[in-house]
């Protein structure tokens, strides 16, 4: 069974979300995903101060055979972004939810971090993926 | 349920991400596509391909069967030892598979077809031979592992027995030595050198646990395909199909047209797409930029330039050229493709392929892209 760490949220579309507890939010893909994709060469993040609604295209992760899209898990504007990965994608698939983090955002309504999955419902859309 | 080599324990104890193809649980990589890429380029690393399926062609006619079925000309192997590339064609000249024909002994040939197309190809096999009287058996009872790089040759004959590894030593590009059902041919699908061996089903697991003693790495299919991609290898179903001519998928120089009394089976169709001349070709991309050009990518001549479609804006849903193979060369840190597209598109310098949302560049060059372990296009 894949990892899937008990103090993260999650999205249906497997990306994790970390509180920073300032108001803003990590947000990366996970063990599951980064291994049903592959080995990444490309990741394409958004720029600094980029405004986006649940749901959007945030950025792309592409590897050997295949091309993710990246959701915002809510609305928020774009404060960090992990710059490392521009020369080593390779990292999302050594560290998902460490240094293979994609980018920090801001969170403009925080209820809306309660919509996301917990650990174990997000299990049970990892299990139903693999059947 | 799918069907399993007899190397699967291996791959599972390996760590193997298994995924179905054509029916076989094979591993698609055991980690990492890229590493396991690189191992071949730069080392060795070895294929459990036990789902492709050697076929044995047996009989006084098994020649002149050979010389009916197959585009190129079985008269190029005759002395036993040798073997030959080809492609099967359908009447219209289209390709059923490709596949590499082994001469074994007097009156006995052995192909080794796809896995995909396996029950096809013994379909048309069998209604082919009755004309013949030659005997078409599909070997379930054979397995086959690939162990390709520049140290491949030397790690693999060291687990082979000390007649079959001299034997094997000593063979040049595209022979083969045989010693009862182990065979070593130096073939392979990677651009790399090496040795496709041939063995009993009941000795592969053991055969392959100790190649791996031997340092030999399990590398998936995953990096297989990147590896033939790199190297200018059309794959069956992607690069051509029954709806292709050999001509269309850069494969005119395996069609031995030269004899006029050899009626192989397509040769009538491809005569006349020859004077009509061939409308499709198969011609290599490189991005030089970031982004991955994907298998079935519209492909369309840059707005601007001369040509049919020069100068105007064209639809990715109108485009003539069709990526048939694209993907990320690891050798290369960018992404390259084959992509068949209109004749005249072959002589421009670049083509424009439609990645996710939009149009890129893309450099037209001769595959192979890389061979040997070195890069054989300008960067």
């Amino acid at each position: 069974m894949s990892d899937i760490p008990k103090e993260l949220s999650y999205a249906k579309t497997h990306e994790w979300v970390g509180n920073d507890g300032d108001g803003t939010i990590t947000v990366g893909i996970s063990e599951y995903a980064q291994s049903s994709l592959g080995d990444l060469v490309f990741v394409e993040l958004p720029a600094m101060g980029d405004k986006f609604s649940a749901g959007d295209v945030v950025a792309v992760v592409e590897s050997v055979k295949a091309a993710s899209d990246i959701y915002a898990p809510v609305d928020g504007e774009i404060v960090e972004i992990n710059e490392a990965l521009s020369d080593s994608p390779e990292r999302v698939n050594e560290d998902p939810f460490g240094e293979g983090w994609l980018f920090k955002m801001t969170v403009n309504e925080p209820e809306h971090l309660e919509n996301l999955l917990d650990a174990d419902a997000y299990q049970a859309v990892v299990e139903e993926e693999q059947d | 349920m799918a069907k399993q080599t007899p190397i699967y324990d291996h791959h599972v104890a390996s760590g193997a991400k298994l995924v179905n193809f054509a029916g076989w649980d094979m591993p698609i990589n055991y980690g990492s596509q890229i590493e396991e890429h690189k191992v071949v380029r730069e080392a060795a690393g070895m294929f459990d391909v036990s789902h492709m399926r050697p076929v044995d062609i047996e009989g006084a006619n098994a020649r002149d069967f050979l010389r009916r079925v197959l585009a190129n000309d079985v008269a190029k192997i005759d002395e036993p030892g040798r073997a030959l590339y080809s492609c099967m064609l359908n009447a219209r000249g289209g390709v059923v598979d490709d596949l590499i024909v082994y001469h074994l002994a007097e009156n006995w040939y052995r192909v080794v077809v796809n896995a995909a197309t396996t029950e096809k190809d013994m379909a048309w096999l069998k209604s082919q031979a009755e004309d013949f009287g030659v005997e078409v058996t599909a070997r379930e009872d054979l397995a086959i592992i690939a162990v390709q790089g520049p140290n491949a040759r030397e790690l693999a004959a060291g687990v082979l027995g000390e007649s079959l590894a001299e034997a094997a030593m000593a063979l040049s590009r595209f022979r083969a030595a045989a010693e009862g059902d182990w065979s070593v041919g130096r073939t392979g699908y990677t651009g790399e050198d090496g040795f496709e061996i041939v063995l009993p089903a009941a000795s592969a697991a053991e055969c392959w646990k100790a190649l791996l003693e031997a340092g030999v790495q399990p590398v998936g299919l995953g990096a297989r395909d990147t590896l033939r991609l790199e190297a200018g290898l059309n794959l069956y179903g992607h690069d051509m199909n029954e709806d292709t001519t050999p001509g269309e998928s850069n494969l005119g120089w395996t069609v031995a047209m030269n004899d006029e009394d050899r009626h192989f089976v397509g040769r009538e169709a491809l005569l006349m797409a020859q004077e009509s001349g061939h409308s499709r070709r198969l011609v290599g991309l490189v991005l030089d930029g970031r982004g991955v050009i994907r298998d079935g990518a519209p492909v369309r001549e840059r707005p601007g330039d001369e040509g049919e479609d020069g100068g105007r804006e064209v639809d990715p849903d109108e485009a003539e050229g069709q990526v048939t193979s694209g993907s990320f060369a690891p050798t290369l840190s960018r992404s390259i493709a084959l992509a068949r597209v209109p004749a005249d598109w072959a002589e421009q310098d670049a083509l424009e392929v439609w990645i996710r949302d939009r149009w890129h560049a893309a450099r037209v060059v001769k595959p192979p892209f890389v061979r040997e372990g070195k890069i054989r296009i300008s960067l």
